[in-house]
């Protein structure tokens, strides 16, 4: 038995989170001296490389900083350098992007409620031994992902570093018939966002809050996804293009990803939560609906409760999907021509995991000669550091195995995605 | 019989192939009634301990620790199988054995001695011995259930090894470069894809990596023929499979101007 009073707490290598990371956690005569979210992830130096490449090829390329939120990748690096050329698009394109984007948020979200998260309400270490006496359930769950890799197949090629998204649009835009026919998957998926609400609706959440400033894209009208512009819980409301006079990043000595906060603010959360808690006035009256039912108030502070939150903006974007396939058009020319012309670009959309955003600096020949990305995860890094610090503090009487597997939980509901931080987990408590 | 053990590894990647498996939303359930999953950290937090039957390795040797760990797991595993552009060729973050690292670092990292990284970012086979390798970034889900298929039967994997042009026929794509004279990589990119970009109109960028028996030269000359400057071919042959030796020759236009300059157009 370790002293109670003097405890070390190790994390190795995490599980169910997108990436490798670790958790620290030292404790000094009975109270919590420091908690470190270790991100191991080894470097990759997107931004470095991105340097000399065509002006044309950061969709492509950044794509591969995530294998989950590659849309996002690509619909931040699209609008960045459309900016920088000084070229806006617009109309059916948009629609068909915000489409494309939609399937992402329904297959990473769908992953992490049911494959990652939900394991942990349940009681099993995975999805698959949740199978073995839930099989029907895991089931509506792989079908409700298939939908959103079916909407990211059709319309970027395929699932996982789609093909189809160029800088000004689409190769090649997919027929009203391949359209309509999914449309008719993502109508019975609908039946099963909804089921997935409710049912998520009857997990116990522990009772744990935080006041974290939360950031978002907002786009008056609708749910902002692929555009918008920035607001905080706090107040704050600024363009994209004043991104990084509000939002510092730095480096810590235990992390390859870089810390985020707000200049002159401290810590804040960007991702589901904050983007329920800023635009739940622009969900469908149909999601709004279901917010509702499984029990959301007007704000999410309870990080637990961020897979009711996910749940939601399923129902949303199945929603969302059936509206823009409704109304579906092919755009012909799929994209418009966007001529290189030097100068500095700044995009932002929402990730599943929150805003993501890029900078490039283009010359006047279309070579990259400067490129910036700030994913969701690295913003969160505080945040979920300083919630992680307060539950350690009132579970210290638990033994090490317990609480070991209660941080991974804690830290599941956050969803980081270490691939995309790396710029996650192996967790340490020091007690000694 | 106890069903085979199955574990999965990640080195230097972006999760996107391992993620391919949980994809295969169809047979995922399938394939975990057939095998006995043991390591798979993107998927459960159950760990048991090796030798380990099957393991499928995803990432590339980036750091001086994973040189040592991926020794271990091949000590660990009857069957290692490398999936994907990063553990067959080092991924697009071999883009750095081509500049200075050093001046990455210091670019990307605020105190670039908190980050210890390798100069180079090598395919999983410069280290240890590979049993078997499935290209592509990302790998496609439908070679990866042939390859598991396979091994679960003991028979060698039905994987085949020509250029993705062979499957811009049997797909009926019309040739982008003849029709539209657009570059495309298609001639020395092994197949798997299913010609997708082609299918998209627009040229093959390389992500399976080369085939078999790629020709350099002739590819040199017919991306040349559809207008393509030399410092666009370096590019070209320059993403996410990079570390090639195929694609390094590729990437070597520039020394080599005055060979091929016809176009077999």
């Amino acid at each position: 038995m370790t002293h109670r009073s003097d405890r070390t707490l190790d994390v190795r290598a995490l599980a169910r989170v997108e990436g490798e990371g670790a958790m620290h956690v030292r404790v000094r005569g009975g109270s919590v001296e420091t908690v470190r979210l270790e991100i191991y992830e080894p470097p990759r130096f997107f931004e470095a490389f991105l340097r000399g490449r065509r002006y044309t090829e950061p969709p492509d390329i950044t794509a591969r900083i995530c294998g989950i939120c590659p849309v996002a990748y690509q619909m931040s690096a699209c609008a960045a350098i459309e900016d920088a050329c000084g070229v806006v698009v617009d109309g059916a394109i948009a629609d068909l992007r915000r489409l494309l984007y939609c399937g992402e948020w329904i297959e990473s979200h769908v992953l992490h409620i049911y494959l990652l998260h939900a394991p942990d309400f349940l009681g099993y270490p995975s999805a698959i031994d949740l199978a073995r006496d839930h099989r029907d359930l895991v089931e509506r769950g792989l079908a409700l992902k298939k939908a959103g890799n079916d909407v990211m197949e059709l319309i970027g090629g395929r699932a996982i570093h789609p093909v189809n998204v160029r800088v000004g649009g689409f190769y090649r835009a997919p027929t009203r018939q391949d359209i309509r026919a999914l449309g008719e998957k993502l109508r019975v998926a609908l039946d099963q966002a909804l089921d997935t609400a409710r049912w998520v609706a009857g997990f116990d959440f522990p009772d744990f809050h935080h006041d974290h400033e939360m950031l978002a894209l907002t786009e008056p009208g609708r749910y902002a996804i692929e555009r918008g512009t920035v607001v905080t819980t706090g107040g704050l409301a600024f363009p994209v293009t004043a991104f990084e006079e509000h939002v510092i990043e730095e480096h810590v000595a235990h992390s390859t990803a870089l810390h985020a906060h707000l200049a002159g603010r401290g810590r804040y959360l960007t991702g589901p939560a904050a983007r329920y808690t800023l635009n739940r006035a622009w969900l469908s009256p149909l999601s709004r609906q279901i917010a509702d039912e499984v029990g959301l108030g007007v704000r999410c502070d309870n990080p637990y409760q961020s897979i009711l939150v996910r749940a939601v903006e399923v129902v949303y974007a199945v929603e969302e999907a059936l509206r823009l396939i409704e109304a579906y058009e092919p755009p012909a020319p799929p994209h418009v021509d966007v001529p290189p012309r030097a100068g500095m670009g700044f995009g932002a959309t929402e990730a599943p995991r929150g805003v993501l955003f890029h900078r490039y600096g283009v010359d006047a020949d279309g070579l990259i000669t400067s490129a910036r990305i700030v994913p969701p995860t690295s913003q969160n890094q505080a945040s979920i550091e300083d919630d992680l610090r307060r539950f350690v503090a009132d579970r210290l009487d638990l033994p090490d195995d317990q609480l070991t597997h209660q941080c991974e939980q804690a830290i599941r509901n956050y969803d980081p995605c270490i691939s995309c931080a790396t710029h996650f987990l192996d967790l340490t408590v020091d007690r000694s | 019989m106890d069903a085979p053990t199955l574990a999965v590894w990640k080195f230097a990647s972006c999760d996107g192939c391992q993620l391919t498996l949980l994809d295969c939303e169809d047979d995922l359930l399938a394939v975990a009634g057939r095998v006995r999953i043991a390591h798979f950290l993107e998927a459960t937090r159950e760990v048991l301990p090796g030798p380990y039957d099957v393991s499928l390795v995803e990432g590339s040797i980036t750091t001086a620790e994973d040189a040592e760990r991926i020794r271990r797991v091949r000590e660990m595993s009857r069957t290692l199988v490398t999936i994907g552009a990063c553990a067959t060729a080092g991924g697009v973050q071999a883009l750095r054995n081509f500049a200075d690292v050093e001046e990455f670092r210091s670019l990307v990292y605020a105190h670039p001695e908190y980050v210890s990284t390798l100069a180079t970012s090598t395919p999983i086979a410069a280290h240890v011995d590979v049993d078997f390798e499935l290209r592509g970034c990302p790998i496609d889900g439908r070679q990866l259930l042939e390859v598991i298929t396979a091994l679960l039967v003991g028979r060698k994997p039905n994987i085949a090894s020509h250029s993705v042009c062979f499957e811009c026929k049997r797909r009926g794509n019309v040739c982008v470069v003849v029709a539209h004279g657009t570059p495309c990589l298609g001639p020395v990119t092994h197949a798997g894809c299913g010609a997708l970009c082609p299918a998209h109109n627009r040229g093959c960028y390389g992500c399976f990596g080369p085939m078999d028996t790629p020709n350099a030269a002739a590819q040199v000359a017919l991306l040349r023929a559809t207008g393509m400057a030399d410092g666009d071919v370096e590019r070209a042959s320059r993403t996410f499979n990079a570390g090639t030796p195929a694609f390094i020759e590729l990437s070597r236009v520039t020394t080599r101007r005055e060979a091929h300059r016809d176009a077999p157009l």
